[in-house]
């Protein structure tokens, strides 16, 4: 199964590169590049989302693959060895806050699919870095248009469908990218979360008590873990992966729209201290002050997703709302299940910093904020001396259609260079 | 071609003049009053901008536009310096207002109306003049080879369906026909839908012939009841394509299928509009040569379905170079009319030319839905169809501030009850259908 996949995906990536007009530089071409060059990066604005923007400035990468010094060119010497790019706007390497790519493939086709098993309806044992393609011709797609790391695994769409992952968009293998092997449980409540054919969690209150009673499980299974050596019970994968969940180690993602499913949430929140991330959220402003008493960030979804069924009452000034209530706001492109099959997130800040965000607000969603609640600030999300050198090259405002992102740098690798679509 | 059977039975005529007399009547009854928009950035479309222009609008129609145009003594003025004027946008393929068309029962099914089921007021319409769509060819879905009659509406105010019909001067309700091909419409075998794509163009080619013979029994027996045949819906409707009074909106998508449908057209005469057309950067010189137009979708990414894998932004900016007429749609709710004007943003990042994507939002396709003599662009004398914008209407931080139709403003930013279907928010999509239950996932 695996094996086809791969074929598969590698045909479909050839397709692409042989009738494209730029270069999307496949990842075996990348990964075929000197290791680590030293690079550094010249842009007549550099937004390095830790502090103001700097004008003519330069970014300079060392070649551990980190940032090794950010400042204006006037006082920034460029070492000799080093290859420098130049570009109009430079920003930290994007991240997606929430998407299912490298799961869901980008042919759609049951061999490709791999963001749900609906064979129960809890199953947080299943891992993402089981599943994840990082030869997806979306995740080409995703690091074309800036984004270089990705919070990606099982989809909304059962009670626990399985964990997340967080990842870079670079590399041929999970193993030469990944960052946070299991990122969060995905936890979907509401009517994405319900099973088909009389088969539970038939309704709302169903699933919060097997959710409740699963958790509830878990808890003596920890419990009884810690107890006296013959006691203890055989080892359960589901039961050690909520277990993490008790212990704050991992946090509950948990996708609820209407104002009741977001309220169920913060209350299993609170009856088992667990930590979670609100995703999608399409009525959380309606409950901006138990949100925010709550302590709990959003993973607000696509500003341009279709309002329907669950998401009916979305806005597209959620996110403006929530900051300015001071929630913790990221932007997803989210789960798409048909055409087309991805979003790209810097399309969905674009279109929340004409509805109510301003621009460097809207650009922290999807770089220093996203980091923030992912938990991965130390090392992404910014341009500072120490984190990693992941940087998006632009030929103008970055959300605007005409600009071009002109090349991406991971880790100090330059991965893609030549304005693309 | 003066047999009536083709056009309209006599009450059908007087029952559709009715209601073009309404349709028109409305918005002009409220505004003998000219109203001016003075101080604007004026893009007609039909002809270079005009930095700081005046559009006088009376009775519905356009009465002048310009840099010089005196404004009457009685106008009511509108001031918007900083702002900019553009047509009303023309989306060539929508399914906004959850109409259907053909059931389970045949693969072509061309008696089957979307006027039937057309919701006037629901949350879609209101969502289409936000994002300043003024007319609209609304369609049923693709999974049929045929699957049924489409309609060209305004995106007026109105309680029911006919206050947003388009009357055209012979009385008929303004509307094409809706086809496929592709895998939408093959099904798993044992049904009465194709398998393959080979059994697609030979049902297709077995319906239009049967069309042929049935219009030339009608011709034949000219005003003798006697041999008449029995009228039939489906066979009317196809006789109207075949007839040229009814353009069909051919979905595909791959490059060969695109052939196909030149090569169905050629055989029976007809001149389609190549809808999505995917691939169309495959085989532009084709299709430039063949002379159709090409209704283009602009999505955020490939995939999603195999027959989307080589769709590309530069689609417009290829169809340009051939010389193709090109349109774009937003095919809500794959893409949602809110970002109409986004499509001609992503077609200019690909090389599409400023101009030709700013008609194609608007004339293009008012060409293809033959309604170019009364929309799609600012001319005096055209129905009063044009948007207020914020700013550069490819900017991504530019808003629709208002969308006006036939002369009347039924869109407002500033009004929050419009604004909530422009941004979303409690009870913007209330019962919204699911796309998917249009047409099961087959856009």
């Amino acid at each position: 199964m695996r094996r086809l996949t791969g074929t598969m995906t590698c045909r479909a990536t050839r397709t692409r590169l042989r009738t494209m007009v730029a270069a999307a530089m496949c990842a075996a071409a990348a990964s075929a590049m000197p290791a680590h060059a030293q690079v550094a990066v010249r842009a007549e604005t550099v937004y390095t989302m830790a502090g103001a923007p700097l004008k003519d400035a330069v970014v300079l990468i060392g070649s551990g693959g980190k940032i090794e010094r950010v400042g204006p060119a006037a006082q920034v010497t460029v070492p000799g060895n080093y290859r420098t790019l130049q570009a109009k706007v430079a920003t930290p390497g994007l991240i997606d806050a929430h998407s299912v790519v490298g799961l869901a493939g980008y042919l759609n086709q049951p061999h490709d699919q791999m963001q749900l098993d609906l064979s129960a309806a809890i199953q947080p044992e299943l891992r993402a870095i089981d599943a994840y393609n990082a030869r997806d011709v979306l995740v080409d797609w995703l690091r074309t248009h800036g984004v270089t790391t990705l919070h990606t695994g099982h989809a909304p769409g059962a009670l626990i469908s399985g964990q997340t992952m967080i990842v870079k968009t670079r590399g041929d293998e999970v193993a030469d990218n990944v960052i946070v092997p299991t990122a969060a449980v995905a936890c979907t409540l509401g009517s994405a979360g319900l099973a088909q054919q009389g088969k539970s969690p038939g309704n709302r209150s169903k699933a919060i008590a097997m959710l409740r009673a699963e958790l509830l499980k878990a808890k003596e299974y920890v419990a009884k873990s810690a107890g006296p050596a013959d006691k203890r019970p055989e080892r359960d994968l589901r039961q050690d992966a909520l277990g993490k969940v008790l212990a704050r180690e991992w946090p509950l993602l948990v996708t609820a729209n209407r104002s009741t499913d977001i309220l169920a949430a913060l209350r299993v929140a609170k009856e088992f201290d667990v930590r979670i991330i609100l995703d999608g959220a399409a009525e959380s402003y309606l409950l901006v002050d138990q949100i925010k008493a709550a302590g709990i960030p959003v993973i607000v979804h696509p500003t341009m997703w279709r309002p329907n069924g669950d998401s009916e009452n979305l806005s597209m000034e959620t996110a403006a709302t929530l900051r300015k209530a001071g929630i913790p706001v990221a932007l997803q492109s989210g789960y798409e299940t048909y055409v087309p099959k991805t979003r790209v997130v810097l399309w969905e800040a674009a279109i929340a910093a004409a509805r109510g965000l301003t621009f460097e607000q809207a650009l922290a969603t999807v770089t220093i904020d996203a980091a923030k609640i992912l938990g991965i600030d130390k090392r992404v999300g910014s341009l500072e001396a120490g984190k990693d050198g992941d940087v998006a090259l632009f030929d103008g405002d970055p959300f605007e259609y005409s600009s071009h992102v002109t090349a991406v740098v991971i880790d100090g690798r330059i991965v893609g260079e030549g304005a693309r679509d | 071609m003066s047999d009536h059977r083709f056009t309209l039975a006599p009450r059908q005529l007087a029952a559709a003049a009715g209601l073009g007399l309404f349709a028109i009547a409305a918005p002009a009854a409220g505004q003998t009053r000219a109203q001016a928009f003075i101080n604007a950035r004026i893009i007609p479309v039909s002809g270079a901008p005009i930095e700081k222009g005046t559009l006088i609008v009376k009775g519905g129609q356009i009465v002048a536009v310009g840099a010089a145009v005196q404004v009457p003594a009685d106008a009511e003025r509108h001031d918007l310096a900083g702002k900019t004027i553009m047509p009303g946008l023309v989306d060539t393929h929508s399914h906004i207002g959850g109409g259907s068309g053909g059931d389970a029962s045949a693969p072509i099914q061309p008696d089957v109306r979307i006027l039937d089921s057309f919701d006037a007021r629901s949350s879609s319409v209101r969502r289409a003049q936000a994002g300043g769509v003024t007319t609209v060819n609304v369609m049923p879905g693709s999974g049929h080879l045929l699957s049924g009659q489409t309609l060209y509406l305004k995106a007026r105010r109105g309680n029911t369906i006919d206050d947003l019909t388009i009357t055209l001067p012979d009385g008929r309700l303004a509307g094409g026909i809706k086809m496929a091909n592709g895998t939408n419409s093959i099904r798993a075998a044992g049904g009465p839908f194709p398998g393959t794509r080979s059994k697609s163009a030979a049902l297709v080619r077995e319906q239009f012939l049967k069309a042929q013979q049935y219009r030339d029994k009608v011709r034949k027996a000219g005003d003798d009841a006697a041999t008449l045949p029995p009228r039939d819906l489906a066979m009317e409707a196809l006789v109207d394509v075949l007839e040229g009074r009814r353009t069909v909106h051919f979905h595909t998508h791959r490059h060969d299928d695109i052939v196909t449908v030149i090569r169905l057209s050629q055989e029976f005469g007809f001149k389609p509009v190549l809808q999505h057309v995917s691939e169309a950067w495959k085989v532009a010189d084709e299709i430039a040569k063949a002379g159709l137009p090409c209704s283009i979708i602009l999505v955020d990414a490939p995939g999603g379905k195999l027959e989307t894998m080589d769709i590309d932004f530069k689609n417009g900016a290829a169809l340009e170079k051939a010389g193709v007429l090109t349109g774009f749609h937003t095919d809500d709710s794959i893409t949602d009319s809110r970002f109409f004007l986004r499509a001609g943003g992503l077609a200019v990042r690909a090389g599409m030319s400023r101009d030709k994507a700013l008609y194609a939002l608007t004339m293009a396709g008012a060409r293809m839905l033959g309604l170019e003599s009364r929309v799609g662009s600012l001319e005096a004398g055209k129905d009063a169809d044009f948007i207020v914008l914020s700013g550069d209407p490819l900017s991504v931080y530019t808003r629709v501030e208002q969308t006006w139709v036939d002369g009347a403003r039924v869109f407002d930013l500033s009004n929050p009850d419009d604004k909530l279907y422009a941004v979303g928010g409690y009870g913007a999509a209330r019962g919204e259908m699911l796309h998917t239950e249009i047409d099961e996932e087959r856009e």
